[in-house]
């Protein structure tokens, strides 16, 4: 099991940050990943592998400042 | 009636801390003056943007400094609040791969961009560049009202100012009250950071 934003979420092998977030239906554009305290960044969305037993955060970015 | 004392206390730690800020917009710009009325002793300011009119209705500038680069326009305003505090402007735009540069050596980072992705990559560069660097953000600044819906999101060192159900700025508008709002949640965030860290020091 991996926990993503508080919720328990099967884990799946080889599933990646991309793969994790296209399952969780997340369609926002931009976001901030982390992984087990470690902040993924973009451009290893679809490299980086998200481990078992993992605790994931998402949050959404939208523009304005 | 004010504790002169507890001021004078709290005024006297945030004369020696300094927090780097990364756009002078309507968070920046909002930010920096409350920073300074606060009595923090150091402000590094980063923007390459000039002052336009549409920027009155939200952003910490007057009608007599359009066409000022907002780094001079902004020094000059905190200036005129308190002279003491030092102001280290900068007047560039944040390059990726060198993001962190301006701010190596301040004590806290606030992020107040505009444009998501830019928001985005600067959070990521100064989380892996200055780990332990303790790093406030904001996301969900655009349209009215919903004040309840703010929170604070703590990962780690970084602090997210953050209404996760709030429109973009291209689906709202930018606007005073809550542009304001956001600006002084980071600054009031940014005070807690420090001051709760002398406390446990």
């Amino acid at each position: 099991m991996i926990e993503v934003n508080g919720k328990q979420v099967e884990w799946r092998k080889d599933e990646t940050v991309d793969g994790l977030l296209k399952r969780m239906g997340y369609s926002f554009p931009i976001v901030i990943v982390r992984v087990n305290d470690r902040v993924v960044p973009y451009t290893e969305f679809s490299r980086f592998v998200v481990p078992d037993n993992s605790k994931i955060d998402v949050v959404r970015l939208v523009s304005g400042g | 009636m004010v504790d002169l004392r507890k001021r004078e206390e709290v005024r006297g730690k945030l004369r020696r801390v300094s927090v780097g800020i990364a756009g002078l917009g309507g968070l920046g710009s909002n930010a920096a003056v409350s920073l300074a009325r606060a009595g923090v002793g150091k402000l590094v300011l980063v923007d390459f943007d000039k002052v336009e009119e549409n920027n009155l209705d939200r952003q910490y500038y007057f009608r007599h400094q359009i066409g000022k680069f907002k780094v001079d326009a902004l020094a000059e305003n905190i200036r005129s609040i308190d002279p003491s505090v030092e102001v280290d402007g900068f007047n560039l735009r944040l390059e990726r791969g060198f993001m962190e540069k301006p701010f190596n050596d301040v004590d806290v980072v606030v992020e107040a961009l505009d444009d998501a992705e830019i928001k985005a990559a600067f959070i990521e560069e100064i989380l892996s560049k200055l780990p332990g660097k303790p790093l406030v953000a904001a996301s969900g600044v655009a349209g009215y009202g919903s004040s309840d819906n703010i929170k604070t999101l703590r990962l780690g060192n970084l602090f997210l100012c953050y209404d996760e159900h709030a429109p973009s700025s291209e689906e709202s508008v930018l606007i005073a009250p809550r542009v304001a709002l956001i600006a002084n949640w980071e600054a009031n965030l940014v005070l807690e950071i420090v001051l709760n860290r002398w406390l446990s020091d």
